[in-house]
């Protein structure tokens, strides 16, 4: 391009007559082609088109689930609290029966495992309501009530959350945590030693 | 038969048809990005199986980072505008137009509105030591989470496609959580978006014979 002719020739040159070559007007766009496609590959990865996914939470108003509690059955409900340190516990029906917890069976512990966990709890209390029928002859529909106590992360919300759609819990709800809940949690938290 | 020479082609290939293509790609991948404003926490959502998509407009986000502080953002620069007008004749900030444009350009916000025109007069960098992040006030004597809810659905207009979004840290303490939700809760918003990552439903349960079930959309 804009090259000068170096060579020392030193005059005598001129007089030899030697053409100076023509330089070919080509240019090798090899690394222009290299940088472009480099380029490319850099704003390919940088680029994100997954975007992050959601979840539909539906709270229901104040007044609604007032009713909607009532209209729990004892028999179709599990309760499931969630615990410090990832925990779970869960109980069958709404401990609304003074009695029920003086079996000692009646409040459980456990986790977020995939095996042995919450999800085979879940799946058992729903197959075995699927198998009750209601006053018209129809198949009963488990109601999951989910409480979160204070030490419970976002996580394990969401996780319990997931829980339902993993199952496919149709009827579920998250309630406010109460003084008994909270009570039976430290004791079976001290009983398991869960700091 | 005299021999035909055949003239032997010459192997250098033409590189310039490649080199538009490489071009085109690059200007279409330069166009196509959008780099994100820096966000002020990072936070790390849970995962869950759900596929819905985050909407890209018609969107308020609110983000929770581990700690419990809570940010505010908005799409839209218009809205953004509407808005922080409306906070400041409404609650008396004073903030001047490089403050405002502060806020219309800017990311998520979280500080108390007494604080909002000093934390928006400092950089993104700043304000990280000014000690001002101290998110948006959510407890229930002082609720500064409601206005800012309020302002910014009167901001979007009303828009019925308008979507809650929260977008919380696994660690996040759950009455940080409760707290919000009552919020929207007192404000008559039932239907919220938590933000997830997406995973796949575990090998034979429900939800993934179901998916198997139906086809794939």
């Amino acid at each position: 391009m804009a090259e000068m002719d170096t060579s020392s020739s030193g005059g005598k040159g001129k007089h030899q007559g030697t053409k100076s070559k023509k330089l070919s007007t080509r240019v090798d766009m090899t690394p222009m082609v290299d940088l472009g496609f480099l380029l490319i590959t850099f704003f390919m990865l940088t680029t994100t088109m997954s975007k992050p996914k959601t979840m539909d939470l539906v709270m229901p108003k104040d007044t609604e689930r007032e009713e909607e509690q009532n209209k729990v059955k004892e028999s179709t409900a599990l309760t499931i609290l969630l615990g410090k340190k990832d925990q779970v516990y869960y109980y069958e029906g709404l401990a609304q029966d003074p009695n029920a917890s003086a079996n000692p069976d009646f409040f459980k512990a456990t986790n977020f495992a995939n095996k042995n966990g919450i999800r085979d709890v879940i799946i058992k209390k729903r197959d075995a309501v699927a198998q009750m029928r209601n006053a018209k002859g129809e198949p009963e529909d488990v109601v999951v009530i989910i409480k979160a106590d204070n030490d419970a992360t976002y996580k394990n919300f969401v996780d319990i959350l997931d829980e339902m759609a993993i199952n496919r819990i149709q009827r579920y709800a998250t309630v406010d945590i109460s003084d008994q809940d909270k009570q039976w949690i430290k004791q079976t938290e001290t009983a398991n030693g869960v700091q | 038969m005299p021999k035909v020479k055949m003239p032997r082609k010459s192997t250098l290939v033409d590189m310039t048809a490649m080199c538009d293509v490489a071009f085109l790609l690059l200007t279409f991948f330069m166009l196509a990005t959008k780099f994100k404003p820096d966000e002020p926490v990072t936070v790390v959502t849970p995962s869950s199986i759900n596929t819905q998509l985050l909407p890209d407009s018609d969107v308020i986000l609110l983000t929770i980072d581990k700690g419990g502080r809570v940010f505010f953002s908005m799409d839209g620069q218009s809205k953004r505008k509407k808005m922080i007008e409306d906070l400041n004749s409404q609650f008396k900030l004073g903030l001047d137009t490089k403050e405002m444009n502060n806020f219309i350009l800017g990311a998520s916000v979280g500080t108390d509105l007494k604080d909002l025109k000093s934390y928006l007069s400092l950089s993104a960098e700043a304000r990280k030591k000014s000690g001002l992040e101290k998110g948006i006030p959510t407890d229930s004597s002082n609720n500064e989470l409601s206005s800012w809810i309020e302002y910014a659905r009167a901001a979007q207009d009303n828009n019925p496609k308008l979507k809650y979004c929260i977008k919380a840290d696994n660690g996040t303490p759950y009455p940080v959580i409760k707290q919000i939700l009552d919020t929207f809760k007192d404000k008559k918003i039932q239907k919220l978006n938590l933000v997830t990552n997406l995973e796949t439903p575990p090998v034979g349960s429900a939800a993934a014979l179901a998916q198997e079930g139906k086809p794939a959309k």
